[in-house]
C-alpha cells in the first residue's frame, strides 16, 4: 500500500436504528486515480463522503487511508470578506501550531498553489467577488497547499456552468494525472464520471451497489435502474478524437402527455 | 442683488464649503484605510499611539483640569514600587484626584472596551455572525442577575462584583450545558441556549427589581444600565487580570478564528478539533465578559458594533482584525466616558450612551446587509 490508497469494507451506516441508508459497500481506489460515486437524492454520498473524510463514524465496517485526506466542499458562501489568499492559507490548518501564526513558508506553499491553479494573479482578490468556478479553484488549491494525498470532493460542479464544468474536470483529470493525487468525488452528472473517473460506485440503496473499473460500472443498464431512467451510450468523433460519453433520455413532453393521458 | 438673494448665495457658497470640507475628510479617510490594508503594522500602531495618547489626555481632563506634564509626572512616581515621600511636590488634592478618582477610571474605561471589542469579535468569527454579541452567550444577564442579588441582600460593592462575576459564569455554564443536553453544541444551538438562559436571567432581574425598595432599586439601575463610577484599584485588577489574560490567548488563537468561520463541517476537513477550540474560545470570552459586567455593568452594543469598525479598518482577516478591534473599543469606551465627564458634566451611564450611538449604525449595517450582504462591510 502506498500513500494515497483508500479503501474500504463492509462499510454501513443508518441514522435510526436498523434503517440502514447503505450496507457492506466495498470499494477502493489507488494513488492517481479517480473514483466517482453515483446515486439518486437520498442514496447516502454525502454521508458516505462524510465517513470517508472521517467527520462521520460509521456504524458499521472500516476505512483504510493511507496519506492525509483534503476536502473539497460544494460552492459555499464565505461569513467574511476573505481574500483568495487567505482562503488557500487556510489549508495549512495542520502544519501550524495551535497557538502559532502561519509563517512565510506558509505564506509562499499557498502563493505556489495558486500558481498551480493559475489563480496567482487573483491572490489578493477578495473570494466572494470570484465566479464559481474560480471560487472552486481557490478550494482546489486549498486542499493543495495541505499537501494532502487525497480529495475528497462533494458535487463539485453541482452549482457551475458548462465551460466551469468543463474547467473543474480539467483540473481533476490534471491533478490525478500529474500530481498523481487520489481523488473520490460525488456527482450527479455520469458523463462527467464517465469522462474522469477511473473506478465507480452506484448507490443503488441498502445493500446493492455496483463497484469496480468505471468502464464496467458506468453502462446503459446499471445507470438505468439507478436512476429509473433509459440512458444511451454514444459515441462520436469531435476533432480527429473518439469521443465516448453517456446521455439520460429526458423526456419530459411525452412523459406529460402520457400522464395527462392516463388521467 | 437684494439681501435675501446674498444671502442666498453666501448660504449656498457655506454649505460648499462645508461640502468640500467633508469630501476632503472622506478622502482622507479613505486614503488612511487604503494604506491600512496596504500595511499590516499601520492600523494598530496608529491605534495604539491614539489610546495611549487618550488615556494621558483623560486623566488630565475633567471639572479639576491639569497640564499634561503635571498628570505625566504623578503616574510616573506613582509606578515605582517605594512608598511616596512626606513631602509631596504636588498638593494633595491633585495626587488624589489622578490617583484615586481619574486613573483608575480611565484605565477601567480602556480595558472595559478592550475586553468587549476583542470578545466581540472572537464571537463573531466563531459564530460566522456578524450580528452576535458578546451579551448573547447570556453571560451579560447571568452576571446582572448574580449583582442583583448582592444589592438585594445589602452586600458590600465588592461583594456584588464577585457575585456578578460568579453569576456570568454560573450562566455560561448553565448555556453551555443546555446545548449539550441537547445535543445542539453548534454555533446557533450555542445562541439558542444563551436567549433561554438570559431570557431567565433578566426575569429573575426583572423579579429583583420589583422586591426592591428605593435605594436598592437606584443602586440596582444605576448598575445595570452600567457605569464607571465606582472605578478603584480593585475593580481594575478585577476586569485587567481576566481581560488581559483572556484577550492574550484569544491573540494566539486569532489565526484559528479564520478557519472555524468557514463552518463546522469545512474547519473539521482542513483539520481543525472544531468543537474543543470552540468551547475554548468561548469559555474566554464569558470570563472577560464577566469580569468586565461584574464591574461596570451592561455596556451593551460595543462587542457588536467594534467588529464592523474594526473590520472597515483592516479588513476580515482576524490575525489583523483582532489586536484592532482590542485598541478601537478601548479607544471607543474611553472617549465616550471622557465625553460624559467632560461635556455633559453629569453621571449619564455609559451603557446608554454606546447603545444610544450602537444602534443606529446596527441599524445602517441591517439595511446593507439586505442590499449587499454583511460580506460587504
Amino acid at each position: 500500500m502506498s500513500a494515497g490508497d483508500f479503501s474500504f469494507s463492509g462499510l454501513g451506516h443508518a441514522y435510526l436504528p436498523e434503517q440502514w441508508i447503505f450496507r457492506n459497500y466495498r470499494g477502493e481506489v489507488s494513488r492517481g486515480q479517480v473514483l466517482s460515486l453515483l446515486g439518486p437524492n437520498g442514496s447516502g454520498k454525502t454521508t458516505l463522503l462524510k465517513i470517508l473524510l472521517g467527520a462521520l463514524k460509521p456504524a458499521e465496517g472500516t476505512v483504510m487511508v493511507h496519506g492525509q485526506v483534503a476536502f473539497v466542499p460544494q460552492l459555499f458562501q464565505v461569513a467574511f470578506d476573505y481574500s483568495a489568499m487567505d482562503m488557500v492559507l487556510m489549508g495549512r490548518a495542520k502544519k501550524v501550531g495551535l497557538f502559532s501564526q502561519p509563517s512565510k513558508e506558509d505564506e509562499e506553499a499557498a502563493l505556489c498553489a495558486l500558481e498551480k491553479v493559475g489563480m496567482a494573479d487573483m491572490a489578493q482578490r477578495p473570494f466572494h467577488e470570484m465566479s464559481g468556478g474560480q471560487r472552486q479553484l481557490i478550494i482546489f488549491a486549498r486542499a493543495l497547499v495541505a499537501e494532502a494525498d487525497i480529495l475528497i470532493l462533494d458535487e463539485p460542479t453541482s452549482a457551475l456552468d458548462l465551460k466551469n464544468q468543463n474547467t473543474i474536470l480539467q483540473w481533476m483529470d490534471r491533478l490525478a494525472r500529474k500530481e498523481h493525487l487520489t481523488i473520490i468525488f460525488s456527482t450527479h452528472h455520469p458523463h462527467h464520471a464517465y469522462a474522469v473517473a477511473d473506478r465507480a460506485l452506484l448507490m443503488l440503496g441498502g445493500s446493492n451497489y455496483e463497484a469496480g473499473p468505471a468502464e464496467a460500472v458506468l453502462t446503459e443498464s446499471n445507470l438505468a435502474s439507478l436512476y429509473d431512467l433509459p440512458f444511451k451510450h454514444i459515441s462520436y468523433e469531435y476533432q480527429s478524437q473518439a469521443i465516448e460519453t453517456l446521455v439520460p433520455i429526458l423526456r419530459p413532453k411525452s412523459d406529460v402527455c402520457s400522464a395527462s393521458g392516463a388521467a | 442683488m437684494n439681501d435675501f438673494e446674498q444671502n442666498q448665495i453666501a448660504l449656498k457658497a457655506q454649505s460648499s464649503a462645508w461640502r468640500l470640507r467633508l469630501e476632503n475628510l472622506r478622502g482622507l479617510l479613505l486614503s488612511l484605510r487604503e494604506y491600512g490594508l496596504r500595511h499590516e503594522w499601520f492600523a494598530p500602531t496608529a491605534l495604539t499611539i491614539f489610546l495611549l495618547g487618550t488615556i494621558c489626555f483623560s486623566v488630565c481632563i475633567g471639572t479639576y483640569p491639569m497640564p499634561i506634564w503635571k498628570a505625566g509626572n504623578i503616574l510616573a512616581r506613582l509606578s515605582f514600587p517605594w512608598p511616596l515621600p512626606d513631602d509631596l511636590p504636588w498638593p494633595v488634592k491633585e495626587l488624589t484626584v489622578v490617583q484615586v478618582i481619574r486613573f483608575p477610571r480611565v484605565l477601567l474605561a480602556a480595558l472595559v472596551g478592550l475586553g468587549l471589542g476583542i470578545s466581540g469579535t472572537a464571537l463573531q468569527g466563531l459564530m460566522r455572525n456578524p450580528l452576535v454579541g458578546p451579551d448573547l452567550v447570556g453571560v451579560s444577564s447571568g452576571a446582572a442577575m448574580g449583582g442583583v442579588l448582592a444589592v438585594m441582600l445589602n452586600w458590600s460593592p465588592v461583594s456584588v462584583m464577585a457575585l456578578a462575576f460568579v453569576g456570568g459564569l454560573l450562566s455560561m455554564g448553565a448555556t453551555f450545558t443546555l446545548a449539550r443536553i441537547a445535543k445542539s453544541s453548534d454555533g446557533i444551538g450555542l445562541i439558542l441556549s444563551g436567549i433561554f438562559v438570559g431570557g431567565f436571567c433578566i426575569s429573575a432581574v426583572g423579579m429583583g427589581i420589583f422586591l426592591a425598595d428605593d435605594g436598592q432599586l437606584n443602586t440596582i439601575i444605576f448598575w445595570l444600565l452600567g457605569n464607571l463610577n465606582h472605578a478603584d484599584r480593585g475593580t481594575v485588577w478585577l476586569v485587567a487580570v481576566p481581560t488581559l489574560l483572556g484577550g492574550s490567548i484569544l491573540m494566539l488563537l486569532r489565526w484559528r478564528l479564520n478557519l472555524l468561520s468557514l463552518g463546522n463541517d469545512d474547519a473539521f476537513a482542513i483539520g481543525i478539533n472544531v468543537r474543543i477550540l470552540r468551547l475554548g474560545i468561548i469559555a474566554v470570552v464569558s470570563l472577560i465578559v464577566a469580569a468586565q459586567v461584574s464591574a461596570a455593568g451592561i455596556i451593551g452594543w460595543v462587542g457588536l458594533v467594534i467588529p464592523h469598525w474594526a473590520r472597515m479598518l483592516v479588513g476580515p482577516d482576524h490575525r489583523k482584525l483582532l489586536p484592532v478591534s482590542a485598541l478601537l473599543g478601548g479607544l471607543f469606551v474611553l472617549l465616550i466616558d471622557d465625553f460624559t465627564r467632560v461635556v455633559l458634566r453629569a453621571n449619564v451611564p455609559i451603557g446608554v450612551l454606546t447603545t444610544l450611538i450602537g444602534t443606529p449604525f446596527i441599524c445602517f449595517m441591517f439595511w446593507k446587509k439586505q442590499t449587499k450582504g454583511w460580506i460587504g462591510d
